[in-house]
């Protein structure tokens, strides 16, 4: 049973992460993007936690907090350098 | 048993990722496809590791999932709210069909000041008077 769920959920989560680079490809403007990697991230915490029980090691979980971590600073750090920078043409 | 209910929410996790990136990818603007992915992908990511402290059914694994979830749930509504607060201020354009947008003319985007409702109030009876 739990077999054929982490199988499923790794082919929604894929499937998912694949949506999410067609919009950061599409854009159209910075924050949009910034968005779409922030998905990105919540969804790799996501894939590590299936991993963790895929592998039955549950030592990924420090990966999966230290990814959350990192993505919170990158986000407060886009977000300051949008602030501060304004917007040009080059998104 | 505990198996069932991991795998119930494994998949209930995913969906609601699967909802998160159809959100980013099918929303018209900014601030809509940030409501589809702060929700929707911090509950799904949250079930998720919900599920793995379910199946190993330990108090290590259990602490370090609560830490996770935690630190999830109070730093997505921080970081969402800064992004849309730079995405407002860098103007990024809203949706056509928005009806209001409270904050349009009181945010100044030169001194990067925003005026209070009364002090928006007193500056448009100001340029009325002027006009009359």
């Amino acid at each position: 049973m739990i077999s054929v769920a982490v199988w499923l959920a790794f082919a929604i989560l894929s499937l998912s992460l694949l949506l999410g680079i067609v919009r950061l490809l599409l854009g159209p403007t910075l924050p949009d993007r910034v968005v779409a990697l922030e998905l990105m991230a919540s969804l790799t915490v996501g894939f590590i936690g299936v991993h963790a029980i895929a592998s039955e090691r549950f030592a990924f979980l420090d990966v999966a907090m230290v990814l959350a971590l990192t993505a919170f600073l990158a986000a407060v750090g886009f977000a300051r350098f949008l602030e501060r920078r304004g917007m040009h043409s080059d998104d | 048993m505990t198996e069932w209910i991991a795998a119930l929410l494994l998949l209930a996790g995913s969906l609601l990722m699967l909802l998160a990136a159809l959100g980013a990818l099918r929303m018209p603007d900014l601030l809509m496809r940030m409501h589809a992915t702060t929700k929707a992908g911090a509950l799904g990511s949250g079930l998720i590791m919900l599920a793995v402290a379910v199946y190993f059914a330990n108090a290590e694994v259990w602490a370090r999932v609560l830490a996770i979830i935690a630190f999830i749930m109070l730093t997505a509504p921080v970081a969402a709210h800064m992004i849309g607060r730079a995405g407002y201020f860098v103007g990024v354009p809203l949706w056509g069909r928005i009806l209001r947008d409270d904050l349009k003319d009181r945010y100044d985007p030169e001194h990067h000041t925003l005026d209070s409702p009364e002090e928006f109030a007193e500056k448009r009876q100001f340029e009325d008077r002027r006009h009359h």
